[in-house]
């Protein structure tokens, strides 16, 4: 039959099913076959953090959203315009986030009388009117999966297991993607088992050609690719970027990279990553624990590596002291914290901006570090780029705060020229600074504040570091009071005069009165919200923080001219507690800390609220 | 590589400008010199030989050498020093620790520095006590220890360093005592000859808060008939001309120290530090009693074994085999690696 082709603009698609369903896989083809075909993509990936909670409840609905459009989007999307449910858990825990109208794919297989039962319908949604404001498309996945699959010499099992690519030639078919690279990935990823290689496409096949000849859609869309700057592109997550900028850090320093991290959701994926990079000197420990990676991290840059530490927010609670002891010792160090949702354990897989107040305060003493946060997934490469290079200019521990959101998500990334990208290269000590060649370790200079690098082996420089108060320029222990005073507001002062750029402000009209300001992953949906609100008349600011210790030298200015500053914060306003604090300015937050990033729509209806009174 | 050239240096050279500020009459005084004295027998150049500490009286050693120092914080050294070590296998890395350090806040990285094999001398300064902090009991105390924090006696069973070092799979273990230096040397000499980690336990008198704790080991009137020396290829005899020594008996699991009169030539074990299994090292150190007697001292055991750190240089290094490219070349090609897609 000749099927009707609908042009659309923009789409978001939430795939859910069981842990075990390879929802996150299908996802992440489905976001690949569209960055190939153009458009401008945001994902949201969203799991729990049993690996296997049991199959077919609640807990263990994993889901992954994509959002695309033929335009720059910011967001992974508020609601989904289809649904792909694979059971009935996956239709009740995701049902509530769809809009009337919404497609809903439904695996007719598992809407089984247990299946309902546990999750607490008496009858099958299917079978009552509680669907009846939705497009719903029953589709019996399972069984037309293994029959594809009768003649491939597969288990049974491993053909139930294929009805994901089922599912994804039928969304393939529906949206018009290309489906080459999702061929290749097939080959890839099971090239040591042909059958399944085989029987995954034929999976696929049969998906895109029931689409093709079924009733049951009547209609194929079509989304044009967007508007972007010329270039190379991939489509890439937050840790995926994060960890390729540390890589691009060692290379543009010449200095090894040397990671220490003990394993943590959601920044484990970081240690994978660089663990493959062996051939550019990067050097992985996976070590005891928390303390004892920050350590062998901080080691190591006294040894002159470009020593770094992944982590979430329980780990950088363990690493504190350590993160002071390189304070004193004034040596670089990168430590990544990927905030999820806490105290405590949380909920590990879900995300948070609630670890400003540990990294800008947590640790003894006054122990100033820098903070700089990314906004995006593909901003977590040039964000390790930065604070790598403010660790070795300035030879202190930087934190980067990255958190569940961009981590998890992905968008597509221009692919910088590696040339363009700055040089870190630094100058370790070598010669006597002192008279009648003595070495003064802690002899700064002028400019950075910074005190010289000196790592064993070099001849002449042999000196000894530690927690205890050094003497200003000897290094040599000191408890005299001035000395002390003298060190503590020095330190202080190199974290506070390290130039960072201005806050650029984004005021389409310059008539705005209200600033929106953020930081770190909110970027997106407070970008959209803003475009919104502008679309509709409304004249809205804002302005984004990658750099949170020290502040731009112009945000007190930005902040006192407007009449209203708002913070959204996925936290209970750590961001606005500092500003208030430092600046005197009266800013109203706006905080929610449910474990998912802010959709745009909240975010305009409160923003709109605040307009109204300015 | 060259023929390594004859540095000339003196312990003169390892004594750093800093007073050095442990109690007077302290052990550490004595491990301080034997150890600079020492140093000019591994012929490594100042720069390359680099200290490394926690916090503790013990652990203020660094300060006192003249070659690179950190005295780092609370039982954490063994981390440090495996970074260093690890990313810098040039270097002669030393851990100089506690008991407190080592095996209370730091027992952690001890075991694992230790599993991993990582290339650290580690030098345990044990003196059963906290001295910096003021006379706590520690985890080697003895069980019933009246110390400040237990006026009624210690309740804790207390560590042997050297049986918990051999079940971490230590592939070098010892001991020695701050008073015997020639000893202390002996043993510094075979940790320094071994790749791997080195463990070195040695006894330390701390005479503030626990005065006397090793005497029996030091003490003329007994220390021969205590002090078990053990020395590799030789029977294990101790005591007045050699009156004990120690055997296996059969069907026990351990050994036992006899009158040598009582038993057969051949029932006497010969010290191998390097059979394999750690059962026999770790039956030596389970011989001393609570009074000290039968206290070995010297090197238990001395294995081979892959260091961590040539394991892992070895992966970087065959990762890099073959790369002609140029690090910027080779990082345009991992960015751009995947499924890409160029818009004109």
């Amino acid at each position: 039959m000749t099927k009707q082709i609908r042009q659309l603009d923009r789409v978001v698609i939430r795939f859910a099913g069981d842990s075990g369903d390879g929802m996150q896989l299908t996802g992440d083809r489905f976001t690949s076959e569209t960055a190939q075909l153009g458009n401008d993509i945001s994902t949201l990936p969203n799991f729990p953090a049993e690996i296997r909670a049991p199959a077919g409840t609640l807990p263990g609905v994993s889901s992954f959203q994509v959002h695309f459009a033929d335009y720059d989007i910011l967001t992974p999307g508020d609601a989904p315009n289809v649904l792909v449910a694979m059971n009935p858990a996956a239709l009740k825990a995701n049902l509530a986030d769809l809009p009337r109208g919404a497609d809903i794919i439904v695996n007719t297989d598992e809407f089984t009388k247990r299946n309902l039962a546990k999750v607490g319908y008496q009858t099958s949604p299917l079978d009552d009117d509680s669907l009846a404001g939705y497009v719903v498309h029953p589709v019996a996945l399972t069984s037309m999966t293994v029959r594809a699959l009768a003649d491939q010499e597969v288990s049974k099992k491993d053909a139930e297991r294929a009805k994901n690519m089922f599912a994804l030639g039928l969304l393939s078919w529906m949206y018009s993607r290309p489906y080459s690279s999702t061929l290749r990935f097939l080959e890839r990823k099971f090239a040591k088992r042909p059958a399944l290689v085989a029987a995954n496409v034929a999976a696929f096949r049969a998906g895109w050609n029931f689409g093709e000849t079924t009733d049951s859609f009547s209609v194929r869309y079509e989304v044009k690719p967007a508007k972007m700057v010329p270039g190379t592109y991939r489509n890439i997550t937050g840790n995926a970027a994060l960890s390729l900028g540390l890589v691009a850090a060692g290379v543009r320093s010449g200095l090894p990279v040397f990671l220490g991290a003990y394993p943590i959701t959601p920044a484990s994926d970081i240690l994978h990553e660089l663990s493959k990079h062996k051939r550019f000197g990067v050097i992985t420990m996976q070590a005891e624990d928390e303390i004892a990676a920050v350590g062998a991290a901080l080691g190591a840059s006294y040894g002159g590596s470009l020593g770094v530490t992944t982590t979430s927010g329980p780990g950088v609670a363990l690493k504190s002291e350590t993160i002071s002891l390189a304070v004193a010792l004034e040596l670089p160090l990168v430590i990544v914290d990927v905030q999820r949702a806490g105290p405590s354990t949380g909920m590990p897989t879900k995300t948070e901006q609630a670890d400003l107040n540990m990294a800008l305060h947590g640790r003894h003493g006054e122990a100033p570090v820098a903070v700089i946060a990314p906004k995006s997934p593909s901003d977590c490469f040039h964000a390790a780029i930065e604070a790598a290079r403010i660790a070795l200019t300035y030879r202190t521990p930087v934190i980067l705060l990255s958190d569940n959101y961009v981590a998890n998500g992905s968008e597509p990334w221009l692919l910088p020229d590696v040339e363009s990208l700055p040089d870190l290269r630094v100058e370790f000590a070598t010669a006597p600074n002192g008279d009648n060649g003595t070495f003064l370790p802690y002899l700064r200079d002028p400019q950075t504040l910074a005190r010289p690098w000196a790592i064993p082996g070099t001849p002449g420089l042999e000196h000894r570091i530690g927690g205890l108060e050094k003497a200003d320029k000897t290094g040599d222990i000191s408890y005299d009071p001035a000395n002390h005073d003298f060190m503590v507001r020095t330190r202080a002062a190199r974290i506070e005069t390290i130039p960072v750029p201005d806050v650029e402000v984004e005021d389409p009209d310059g008539n705005a009165r209200m600033l929106v300001l953020g930081w770190g992953s909110t970027y997106g949906p407070i970008g959209a919200a803003c475009r919104r609100l502008r679309q509709r008349g409304f004249s809205v600011a804002q302005a984004h923080l990658r750099h949170l210790a020290p502040m731009p030298a112009n945000l007190g200015e930005v902040l006192r001219s407007y009449d209203r500053v708002v913070i959204p914060e996925m936290n209970l306003g750590q961001l606005a507690h500092v500003i208030r604090g430092k600046y005197l300015v009266d800013a109203i937050g706006y905080n929610q800390v449910r474990g998912l990033p802010f959709t745009a729509t909240e975010l305009e209806t409160m923003l709109e609220e605040v307009l109204k009174n300015v | 590589m060259s023929e390594p050239v004859a540095l000339k240096l003196t312990a003169k050279d390892f004594k750093s400008d800093q007073e050095v500020r442990w109690c007077p009459g302290c052990g550490d005084y004595a491990i301080l010199a034997a150890v600079q004295q020492f140093m000019p027998e591994l012929n490594i150049p100042r720069e390359r030989i680099v200290f490394v500490s926690g916090i503790g009286c013990s652990s203020r050693f660094p300060y006192y050498m003249n070659t690179y120092g950190m005295h780092s914080i609370h039982g954490r050294a063994p981390a440090i020093a495996t970074g260093l070590s690890v990313s810098r296998p040039d270097l002669s890395v030393w851990v100089v620790t506690g008991d407190g350090d080592a095996l209370s806040i730091g027992g952690n990285h001890l075991i694992h520095a230790l599993r991993r094999n990582v290339n650290l001398k580690i030098l345990l300064f044990n003196n059963r006590i906290y001295g910096l902090t003021k006379g706590q009991y520690s985890p080697t105390s003895e069980v019933g220890k009246i110390t400040k924090s237990t006026p009624a006696g210690s309740a804790d069973a207390p560590f042997n360093p050297l049986s918990l070092a051999l079940g971490a799979e230590a592939s070098f273990v010892g001991r020695t005592i701050d008073s015997d230096r020639k000893h202390l040397q002996s043993v510094l000499r075979a940790a320094a000859e071994h790749q791997g980690s080195a463990f070195v336990e040695i006894y330390q008198n701390c005479n503030i808060f626990n005065d006397g704790a090793f005497d029996q080991l030091k003490e003329p009137g007994t220390r021969d008939d205590f002090l078990i020396r053990l020395e590799h290829g030789q029977p294990i005899t101790f005591g007045a001309e050699g009156r004990f020594c120690v055997v296996h008996p059969p069907g026990g699991f351990g050994l036992e120290v006899r009158e040598t009169a009582s038993v057969r030539p051949e029932e006497i074990v010969v010290h191998d530090a390097t059979v394999a299994d750690p059962a026999y090292a770790f039956a030596l150190s389970r011989l001393p009693g609570l009074d000290l007697s039968n206290t070995p001292i010297g090197v238990f055991r001395s294995v081979d074994r892959p260091s961590y750190d040539s394991v892992v240089q070895g992966q970087v290094e065959a990762a890099k085999a073959g790369v002609t490219e140029t690090p910027e070349q080779q990082l345009a090609g991992l960015l751009g690696s995947g499924d890409t897609w160029t818009i004109l």
